[in-house]
């Protein structure tokens, strides 16, 4: 049983490196991006077809700020991080420069995210 | 944790499911930015606020800008091409969203009776989110 927890930490752990935080950063987003779907779809359609209170109660949620900057955090990194694998996939020898590739998502990433931060706070601010 | 290699092209269904994953991302991105073009092109900078255009972005539901200036969806925001490009978004999001799950779950259960039972499960929850999600679409 000690085995079995210590190879499931070694998995989990944070060994340091960007590599391994853009891996866990696609993994968590993609997840928390299914459940967000996968809820929202299903909330429209109790909405849709039974009038159910569900879907506007999920909506309130998803339209806080709070709720919202995670999501467009996770959304823009995981399509950004996406495109990386693709191009490392399709020209193999780049993997060379991998950890310079990922300097390069964080520099196109930072100025995306925060425009979309920029919104969201705008919208704290005037309270709507 | 087992290893994942990148695997070999021939036609098994993981190198398949791996060139999914590829092209429906690129897909989702390129029809991303159609539907974003097509709502400037439709005046969304007078009609639209910020996060409505967002969310039509994500996804061209005219539940989505129903809360706009626009005077009336069903003229331009709500037609069959709208609707076949949500059905396209929702089946490449959907199955893309799945398959990554089951990338996940298969890499931390390993090769076990578990493997087999949960990719017939989670092929069920695909399908039935798959024609909840056309439903949807097709009644709003």
């Amino acid at each position: 049983m000690a085995s079995k927890f210590q190879s499931w930490w070694q998995g989990v752990r944070y060994r340091g490196g960007g590599p391994m935080i853009t891996w866990m950063l696609h993994r968590i987003g993609g997840l928390a991006m299914v459940v967000f779907v996968g809820m929202h779809v299903f909330a429209s359609f109790l909405t849709q077809q039974f009038g159910s209170g569900l879907g506007t109660t999920l909506n309130l949620i998803y339209q806080s700020p709070y709720f919202q900057a995670p999501l467009y955090f996770f959304v823009i990194f995981h399509a950004l991080n996406g495109l990386r694998i693709i191009l490392l996939d399709t020209f193999p020898k780049l993997l060379e420069y991998q950890r310079e590739l990922i300097w390069l998502q964080w520099i196109v990433f930072i100025p995306i995210y925060g425009l979309a931060v920029f919104f969201i706070l705008a919208q704290i601010v005037s309270g709507e | 944790m087992r290893n994942r290699t990148v695997p070999q092209p021939s036609m098994s269904f993981e190198y398949i499911m791996w060139m999914f994953t590829r092209i429906s991302g690129l897909a989702l991105l390129f029809l991303g930015a159609v539907s974003l073009v097509i709502a400037l092109a439709m005046g969304a900078r007078q009609l639209l606020d910020m996060p409505t255009l967002a969310r039509w972005t994500f996804f061209p539901n005219p539940n989505h800008v129903v809360n706009s200036k626009i005077p009336d969806v069903t003229q331009g925001w709500a037609n069959a091409y709208w609707q076949i490009m949500q059905i396209v978004i929702a089946f490449f999001g959907i199955s893309h969203g799945f398959n990554g799950l089951r990338v996940i779950i298969e890499d931390y259960i390993g090769n076990t009776i578990w493997q087999p039972m949960l990719r017939g499960l989670l092929f069920l929850v695909w399908l039935f989110f798959l024609i909840m999600a056309v439903f949807v679409i097709l009644a709003s």
